[in-house]
């Protein structure tokens, strides 16, 4: 018993995970959650599935850093994206801009969809046409 | 049948977009660089820390900005080629030394040789952001008037030098 009270003491010692930069990057609340938001939106070009929250590779850490400078330098979030876009392309964003190149990525979804509920109405509308004898299905014979 | 001739229809259409999203390597990206102006730099030398090098330095010219690192082991691959380009003197090789430390680097090319006319020590890399690299080794090709002309991401070698390079090459220095 005393050891479980000592082992859930420990865990409550035990401090939170924290993000890959040491402590708060702003002091200021409001612009530590801008940063966050725009970090976890960039992604690392390194390791391609991962934000630059998330990742520990050095160009993560560069990336991060230039946002922290752009921040305190008093940027607006547009600024930031338009930064990292014009040297790394829209790829570098998770939520690419919407303009010509980019308008399949978001239209295609819905293209999809449109599709499929048109196909699901056809197959539909045939199915309650057939009458029940009809010698639709070869098995019938 | 047209019950049959819509399915078919559509597999026609997916085989060759799957074909063409296969073939393509995820990991090159497209740099919004390509045809506009290179970003421009001064930054310490590799050699001399009291030296300023960058874009000044090839002003005017044909010329490789080749990234590199001593812990890419890619770049150990690519080196030799890059010596033989040199040892051809056709493009002057800039090399920009990008998150890397001096003394590996001056160690590394005392052991495998020098191909390049000026290094810049990028040791922070923030140049490296400003030119979009996201790897090493990257190869850019500037052309006379500051524009990059190529990027290419990966060891150099002589095909891609023939096929890619050097006609961009021509034409560049056959405008003027």
């Amino acid at each position: 018993m005393k050891r479980i009270i000592l082992a859930m003491f420990l865990i409550g010692l035990a401090v939170p995970g924290h993000a890959i930069d040491e402590g708060q990057a702003f002091a200021d609340p409001e612009m530590q959650a801008r940063y966050e938001g725009i970090i976890s939106e960039v992604r690392c070009l390194v390791c391609q599935n991962q934000t630059i929250k998330d990742s520990n590779v050095f160009l993560a850490a560069d990336l991060r850093r230039e946002i922290r400078r752009l921040l305190s330098e008093g940027k607006s979030n547009a600024d930031i994206s338009e930064f990292l876009v014009s040297r790394y392309g829209d790829f570098v964003l998770y939520r690419p801009p919407m303009r010509g190149k980019t308008l399949i990525l978001w239209l295609a979804p819905f293209l999809l969809i449109g599709f499929g509920i048109v196909v699901v109405i056809r197959v539909l509308r045939g199915r309650m046409s057939m009458s029940i004898d009809d010698d639709n299905e070869p098995a019938s014979t | 049948m047209s019950r049959f001739l819509v399915p078919i229809v559509v597999f026609a259409i997916m085989i060759p977009i799957f074909i063409i999203g296969l073939g393509r390597n995820k990991s090159e990206l497209p740099s919004p660089l390509i045809s506009a102006q290179a970003p421009t730099f001064t930054l310490p030398s590799l050699r001399d820390e009291n030296v300023f090098v960058g874009s000044e330095s090839y002003k005017g010219k044909v010329a490789l900005v080749n990234v590199w690192a001593t812990w890419c082991a890619a770049c150990r691959t690519e080196h030799p080629y890059l010596m033989e380009l040199a040892r051809r003197g056709d493009v002057p090789i800039f090399g920009l030394n990008w998150r890397d430390q001096r003394e590996p680097a001056l160690d590394w090319l005392a052991q495998l040789g020098d191909p390049y006319f000026e290094i810049a020590y990028d040791e922070d890399g923030r140049v490296g952001i400003d030119w979009g690299v996201y790897g090493a080794p990257e190869t850019f090709l500037i052309g006379t008037d500051g524009t990059v002309l190529f990027k290419y991401i990966s060891p150099m070698n002589e095909r891609v030098w023939q096929q890619e390079f050097l006609p961009r090459i021509q034409a560049a220095e056959g405008v003027n």
